[in-house]
């Protein structure tokens, strides 16, 4: 199945966006959600970016003061989604200019629109960034 | 600007923003909520701008961790309106915050299909996407073929076709049939030939979705994967758009490399070579450079290709470059590629060979085994793990031993349970294994589960010369001043069954022994309690000559607590006391517990159910199963299980402990008092006390199979009886003796059946012995490797293995050694080669001796006719001509088959499907007809093809009639008897299973051929046909 969630936390463990491929009731996902931020956010930086958590595996990265915590299966290739995750951010960054926390934040419907031309059910759909950003771009002139 | 418009939700995202603690948010979000209801509840004045923005609202709310229990159908709704912001919105909230089984999404199902059918592509994005992450089962039954159409269609732009193939997906996850079409496979390969690289992309996850689950099916696909990959490794037409740090895709490169795992080999030399090409370049060719990003690329591909060496078992040259490679990984600074570096390795252990190599790095892994990084601790215990073997077990548990003192607590539980199963699995010699375990309870006695000290004391119980020992070391470890309870339970059991060994040591009286141990009495809890009560008693009993202070002192506790408020100890202190005063009696009761029988460690099952817990079909996994050199530990059903083991309960519980009958005699008390006895030798599974120690007292006396001391009583009994035969007459060859004492575990007819079908499995299985097998085949060579796998800690000795081939096979047996060590498998690989067709099956003559027991049983090897076949579909335009050219007997047969196991024709087509005989469907017009098509292959007769036609009645399922047509008589009639025997005899009837060698065709099948009715249409039809 892939990737099975896409989270983004800051320092203080808020959840910025949280976007599921399977379903879990809020209740599992308050405790999950609590004990993975828990556990990534005090892991320091001579660390990997890999966290074992029940039949997840946790790939994560951290910007500034933004984590982005991805949820894959277990024989899921980590470094290729640790560059998935760079990858949604320098398109953030394209579309923001210097995305920060904030922008997500105030935007989060853009965000899940990039997101919803990035991943579906799980997997990648694609992975240029205009052909990922155009959809957004065509809605913003339409306005 | 669609969203600058929306004030109001950024007015409350910073409002949110501002709140100083959780209960102020709280606050706030219940006045949003509060408000956001009220709106929605007039619906009408609201305007679709508004109600977008609310639904945002919500979705924020929600993501926030708050209940939402309002406004999904407003979210709904908003999924059939007319214009783009309003419809994504809709689409997008809702696949948030609805399950697939919401009955609102089916009141969407409409609006959502005319989407999709319909001409704006934007809309078709977004309806494809929602049902994509959230549709159900309804969603794949009325959906399936648009969303199939629009992948397929040329007139259709990317941006579609790639929403498309993952939506596909899904819908084929919800209902495997929506792919099962006639001619997917194929559309299938011509998508992979596709340009655009989204479309690619999602496409290669469609397939590897597919292949995972029919590999078989997708063959065609796979020179495609290869291509592909060809295309991004040479960055051959790439848009610039696609490299990522200039490395071309490495998420396509990954994905499609992933779906290669899934196919068993590469045939096709050309594709062979051509993909090895490529992955000897990224192996060769990846170095390590200053960006992070590009670094971290390129190590994705790169550990991909190696997961797909490894699945190939490339040459022996490549293998040992990967294990370079991941030996240099694991020792590097940068801690990703040391954790995958770990991992990956793991994965190797896998390959045949590599684990010599990967013993060289046993030092690195030791020290990442101290690494400051927990995610990587793990990943070398479990590499640690899994290297283990008997050559290296001593270094290996060490090391775990040491660890476990300084090890973080989250780790303790796992690496205490891998230690000890390691120390059980390849001990050295017992008496390390005890030295180990009591380590165990003493560093980490809070993490020692029950089952692990009930082992020690199990195999202490099955081996004398380890009594004493474990005796006197169980002294030691009391004597230090804080004692785990665990060993304050393990000591005692230890102490009350063997101290009398240690009885003319210094210190080991038996009143010093009853000091140490009553000295924890203070401390320990009222689990413990009746164990120590037990020691006392046996202690007691052991004191020669009797001891007047000791007795009065041990009889004063019996009586301080026969009134104690726990049930258990209350009982024990009453019937230990009052079998006290009955003297000589009282030395059969606590006579020394029986041996176990040999069964399987409780912990190896449990560490099996951990692993077993993730269900997601993985190539990793898949090729785990596959792999039986781990056939030992993992057995597919549990031998020691009453259902299973062929020996009625009562006799067994009979023959293990005359002395009830014994106590019955002489006491003639009620019932009660052999329940009594029951309690005191703790063999009876109802008693409380088997809850404590059940798992290796109670049932396990009970149901297992015999152990070897009580073989021959069980067996008289079960002669006397007339219990059924030890052995399955019918899976053996006439000749076979029935002097057997060795009960077989399952069904060995079965077992062979099974393994006519399939190329791994067991073989056969008994408590001593598990022999796995694994077959290839290659047109008319095969290669089978025999796993010896002894269960039990004693050696398997006089090992003898005697092919007896008929006379159409050629086969050789590597030497099979005279001896099978405790707990260790071989493996005798058997080559065959086929020379002409012929029914006639192999016969393994397999004998051993386990203690006095010499067990031979003969068996048949799945080197059966169907093994040669390759099926091959056979065009209508080919089928015709041969099947013509090829009239009558000898090359073709006729023959009307009565007696037939009745079956629908589906399922005759699967029967035929599953032996090789590849089902052509629409060649012939009758529905009730089957043809078919395969290849042969021999040394005599070469690539032959042989068509198969059956016409079935469908008034009449028993009778059928049959054509078969080859280039060769022999072949004609020995394929026609061979599917003759697979459709009346019910393969997993033993009585019924056709008998090899020497006994012809099975009675039921060797009738006449009548002739046909005249006025028989389908009579009528085969001579069109013909």
């Amino acid at each position: 199945m892939g990737i099975r969630f896409i989270l983004m936390v800051n320092k203080q463990g808020q959840t910025r966006l949280a976007q599921y491929y399977e379903w879990l009731t809020l209740e599992e996902r308050r405790a999950l959600e609590g004990e993975i931020v828990r556990k990534c956010l005090a892991r320091n930086e001579q660390q990997c970016s890999f966290v074992e958590h029940r039949n997840y595996k946790i790939v994560y990265r951290r910007y500034a003061s933004l984590f982005f915590l991805v949820g894959v299966d277990n024989d899921e290739n980590e470094l290729a989604i640790l560059e998935f995750i760079h990858l949604l951010v320098e398109t953030m960054d394209r579309h923001f200019g210097n995305v920060c926390e904030l922008d997500i934040m105030f935007h989060l419907e853009k965000a899940h629109f990039m997101l919803e031309e990035m991943v579906m059910n799980g997997s990648i759909v694609e992975t240029s960034k205009a052909n990922i950003l155009s959809p957004i771009q065509l809605m913003d002139k339409a306005s | 600007m669609a969203m600058h418009g929306m004030r109001g939700l950024s007015v409350f995202i910073s409002d949110i923003r501002n709140c100083q603690n959780k209960e102020q948010e709280r606050q706030r979000i219940d006045k949003e909520l509060g408000n956001v209801r009220n709106r929605f509840k007039n619906e009408k004045g609201l305007s679709p701008y508004e109600k977008k923005k609310y639904v945002w609202k919500m979705l924020y709310i929600y993501m926030l961790g708050y209940d939402v229990d309002f406004g999904h159908m407003e979210a709904v709704s908003l999924i059939s309106a007319p214009k783009y912001p309003e419809k994504q919105v809709g689409y997008i909230v809702t696949s948030c915050l609805l399950n697939e089984n919401h009955d609102f999404l089916r009141l969407a199902i409409n609006t959502v299909r005319n989407d999709i059918i319909g001409r704006n592509e934007t809309f078709q994005c977004l309806a494809l996407t929602m049902v994509g992450n959230i549709g159900g089962r309804e969603f794949a039954e009325s959906l399936a073929p648009d969303v199939q159409k629009l992948l397929l269609s040329s007139s259709c732009r990317p941006l579609v076709r790639k929403k498309a193939a993952l939506c596909l997906l899904r819908l084929y996850r919800k209902n495997p049939d929506v792919v099962n079409v006639d001619g997917w496979a194929d559309r299938m390969a011509q998508l992979l030939d596709e340009r655009d690289l989204g479309v690619l992309t999602s496409s290669m996850s469609l397939l590897v979705a597919l292949v995972s689950n029919n590999h078989e099916a997708y063959w065609s696909c796979l020179p495609k994967c290869v291509k592909t990959l060809e295309r991004l490794a040479r960055n051959q037409d790439i848009p610039q758009e696609y490299t990522y740090y200039g490395i071309p895709s490495p998420w396509l490169q990954v994905k499609t490399m992933r779906a290669l795992q899934y196919f068993p080999t590469i045939e096709d030399p050309y594709t062979r070579r051509t993909l090895f090409e490529v992955l000897q370049r990224i192996l060769m060719g990846t170095d390590v450079v200053k960006n992070v990003n590009k670094n971290n690329a390129s190590h994705a591909v790169l550990f991909e290709a190696l997961a797909l060496v490894m699945h190939l078992d490339a040459e022996k040259e490549m293998m040992s470059q990967c294990v370079a490679l991941l030996g240099k990984f694991i020792a590097v600074r940068e801690p990703n590629i040391r954790y995958l570096g770990l991992e990956n390795m793991t994965r190797m252990l896998m390959v045949t060979d590599a684990q010599e190599i990967i013993k060289r790095h046993q030092a690195q892994i030791i020290t990442s085994l101290k690494d400051p990084d927990i995610s990587i601790r793990r990943r070398a215990l479990d590499l640690l793990y899994g290297m283990c073997d008997v050559t290296n077990a001593k270094d290996i548990v060490e090391e775990l031993l040491q660890y476990l003192s300084s090890a973080d607590f989250t780790m303790r539980e796992e690496l205490s349970l891998k230690a000890a199963i390691l120390a059980e699995k390849f001990a050295p010699d017992l008496s390390w294994y005890v030295d180990v375990i009591l380590q165990l309870i003493d560093k980490a006695g809070d993490f020692i589960s029950d089952d692990i000290w009930f082992r020690v004391v199990q195999f202490v119980t099955n081996n004398d010369d380890l009594q004493p020992y474990a005796a006197a070391k169980v002294k030691e470890y009391l004597e230090k001043p804080a004692v785990h309870e665990t060993m304050v339970k393990v000591s005692a059991y230890i102490l009350g069954e063997y101290s009398h060994l240690l009885a003319r040591r210094p210190g080991c009286s038996p009143k010093e022994i009853f000091g140490i141990l009553h000295e924890k009495l203070p401390t320990v809890s009222t689990t413990t309690i009746p164990i120590l009560l037990s020691a006392y008693a046996k202690i007691l009993m052991h004191t020669q000559p009797p001891d007047q202070e000791l007795q009065s002192q041990i009889w004063a506790i019996f009586n301080k607590y026969e009134s104690c408020i726990d049930a258990e100890i209350q009982q024990r202190a009453v019937e230990y006391f009052a079998l006290c005063q009955k003297g000589a009696a009282l030395m059969d009761i606590l006579a020394e517990m029986p041996k176990f029988p040999e069964r399987k460690s409780s912990l190896i099952k449990r560490a099996e159910y951990s692993e077993a817990d993730t269900a997601e079909q993985s190539a990793i996994k898949l090729r785990a199963q596959q792999q039986p050199s781990n056939a030992l530990v993992v057995t597919d059903q549990p031998p020691a299980n009453g259902a299973t083991s062929p020996v009625p309960v009562g006799q067994l519980s009979l023959a293990m402990v005359p002395s009830m009958i014994t106590t019955e005699d002489h006491t003639s008390t009620d019932p009660a008092s052999s329940q009594q006895n029951g309690s005191l030798t703790k063999v009876d599974p109802q008693h409380p006390s088997a809850d404590l120690l059940g798992d290796l007292l109670g049932p396990l006396a009970i149901e297992g199979p015999p152990g070897a001391t009580v073989q021959s009583e069980h067996n008289a009994v079960s002669r006397l009886e007339g219990g059924p035969d030890a052995v399955d007459g019918s899976a053996i060859v006439p000749v076979e003796e029935q002097r057997n004492t060795v009960q077989p575990i399952g069904n060995i007819a079965e077992r062979f059946h099974a393994l006519c079908l399939k190329d791994s499995g067991v073989l056969y299985e008994d408590p001593y012995i598990q022999i796995g097998i694994k077959a290839e085949w290659r047109a008319h060579h095969g290669r089978l490797v025999l796993f010896l796998g002894n269960k039990n800690t004693a050696p398997l000795v006089s090992v003898q293995a005697l092919m007896l081939p008929p006379a159409h096979l050629k086969m050789e047996l590597s030497l099979v050694p005279d001896t099978i060590p405790p707990r260790a498998q071989v493996q005798c690989p058997l080559e065959v080669v086929n020379l002409r067709p012929s029914r006639d099956v192999a016969v393994l003559d397999f004998s051993y001796k386990f203690g006095t027991n010499m067990v031979n049983v003969k068996l048949r090897l799945p080197a059966v006719l169907n093994k040669f076949l390759q099926p091959i579909p056979v065009p209508a335009e080919e089928f015709f001509p041969q099947w013509r050219s090829l009239s009558g007997p000898p090359l073709k047969l006729q023959e009307v088959v009565r007696g037939v196991r009745p079956m629908p024709l589906p399922e005759m087509a699967n029967l035929l499907n599953s032996f090789r005989l590849m089902i052509c469907p629409g060649l012939d017009p009758n529905p009730n007809n089957l043809v078919a098509s395969t290849t042969f292959y021999s040394e005599s007769t070469h690539a032959m093809l042989c068509l198969i036609r059956i016409e079935t009645d469908p008034a009449d399922r028993t009778q059928l009639r049959m054509t078969l047509a080859s280039g060769d008589p022999t072949l004609t009639f020995e394929l026609k008897e061979f599917i003759k025997e697979q459709l009346i005899s019910i393969p997993t009837a033993p009585p019924q299973s056709p008998a090899p060698a020497p006994a012809p065709a099975p009675p039921p099948a060797a009738q006449a051929t009548p002739q046909i009715p005249p006025n028989d249409p389908a009579a009528l039809l085969a001579g069109l046909l013909s």
